[in-house]
């Protein structure tokens, strides 16, 4: 398929599917569109780092600290709590294939691929928090420096 | 309007206690991470003019302790889902709150109005929402473009979505409701499997079961966890585990009964 039809694809079904999450779980609707945004940007970079060959937790890790960080923004422009965008915008990066296959394969009774699919579960899952850890504390430091930059402004 | 009492009368603590509580309450219920929760209480207390309230938030009840322990008490959290509405409602009423454009006793009247009706979507559009979350994600996560299984995964999501709403009608327990849902879905899958043969069962449930995962529940926890909630982490990882447990044991058995 062609390469920029793929991207589109991917563009618009991520955008959708954060939608329709949010939908699901009851996101006020004056935010619905944000996050739509962080979830096809979120997963825009975790497909492109993923294409070019880095590993699943690398390409995870990335996606949700932009998710993370476009939170953040999102976040002080409509007044809301961080989450409202955060959550909606994961729901492209969870490991939704490796999770079932691995009850597949508990369900199947073969054990050894299901203990390392739910490794895989759990190392993506440690991926995305950590991500979120990290945009949490470059949010912090900025407002700390922003803070710190008004205070002294006349002598800087 | 009634007055608000004098200040740090028994009246008036026992309001600060249980307007802290409900916010609370209502925060851990809509999914909210628990550093949020207590940092909510411990504001509206403080903005009531209370000099070291003590605030306690779990996954399953709040505590809040006012004026050195003279003033404590519990409340229980019964249901807990995601539901970012009320995280939303919440954090925008104490904000309101403390810029001093609410009293405390519009505080708590607001606060009980959306405990008691919190706005939904209504269920059409729920519907709506599974179906094209289901498909995208389909595609998304499978990443082979099969276009033929993607108006299945939209229905199974749809079926998937009633089966849940019926269940829960029927049944308080959460896992329950789920596991019918993740039966009714993988049997419809596995159905339409064999009238067209050229559907993928296996991508279909893929997609649709994603309404479900609780993988966001899941990174939730870890949150907590991170942020060193560690009780409600565990307690919420727990959750999720069992979550996906119930799901898998539903689709689990009807591949068992109907096959593959």
């Amino acid at each position: 398929m062609n390469i920029w039809l793929q991207i589109l694809i991917n563009f618009v079904f991520s955008f959708l599917s954060a939608i329709s999450f949010a939908l699901l779980i009851n996101v006020p609707h004056r935010v619905l569109l944000a996050c739509g945004w962080s979830g096809a940007a979120g997963w825009m970079v975790y497909w492109f780092l993923h294409r070019a060959g880095f590993g699943n937790m690398v390409s995870n890790f990335c996606g949700t600290l932009l998710v993370g960080i476009l939170g953040m923004i999102f976040a002080r422009i409509k007044k809301c709590p961080v989450t409202l965008f955060n959550i909606p915008g994961i729901v492209p990066l969870v490991p939704g294939v490796p999770a079932y296959l691995a009850i597949r394969a508990l369900v199947m009774g073969e054990f050894v691929k299901a203990e390392g699919l739910i490794i895989r579960v759990a190392i993506v899952t440690a991926a995305i928090a950590m991500g979120f850890m990290l945009a949490q504390l470059g949010s912090e430091l900025l407002s700390r420096a922003s803070k710190y930059c008004q205070k002294h402004w006349k002598r800087l | 309007m009634k007055d608000v009492p004098a200040s740090y009368s028994h009246e008036y603590m026992q309001i600060v206690i249980d307007t802290c509580l409900t916010a609370g309450r209502l925060m851990i219920a809509g999914g909210s991470e628990m550093y949020r929760v207590e940092d909510t209480m411990m504001r509206i207390a403080k903005n009531a003019g209370i000099k070291d309230p003590r605030v306690f938030g779990g996954p399953t009840g709040v505590f809040i302790s006012l004026d050195g322990g003279a003033y404590a008490q519990l409340k229980q959290v019964r249901e807990r889902n995601i539901n970012l509405e009320l995280v939303a409602q919440v954090n925008e009423l104490s904000r309101e709150f403390a810029a001093k454009k609410l009293s405390l006793y519009e505080l708590q009247e607001r606060l009980n109005v959306v405990a008691i009706m919190t706005p939904s979507f209504p269920l059409w559009i729920q519907l709506i929402g599974a179906a094209v979350l289901s498909s995208t994600l389909m595609v998304l996560f499978t990443g082979q473009y099969d276009w033929p299984d993607f108006p299945a995964a939209a229905l199974v999501g749809m079926v998937g979505l009633l089966a849940f709403d019926g269940a829960k009608r029927l049944s308080k327990i959460r896992f329950l409701s789920e596991m019918l849902a993740a039966i009714a879905m993988a049997a419809v899958a596995i159905g339409l499997h064999h009238l067209f043969p050229i559907l993928k069962p296996d991508n279909i449930l893929i997609g649709s079961l994603m309404t479900f995962v609780p993988g966001v529940a899941l990174v939730n926890a870890l949150r907590d966890l991170f942020s060193g909630d560690l009780i409600s982490g565990i307690a919420r990882s727990v959750e999720a585990i069992l979550t996906a447990v119930a799901l898998g044991s539903g689709v689990g058995l009807v591949m068992k009964f109907l096959g593959q």
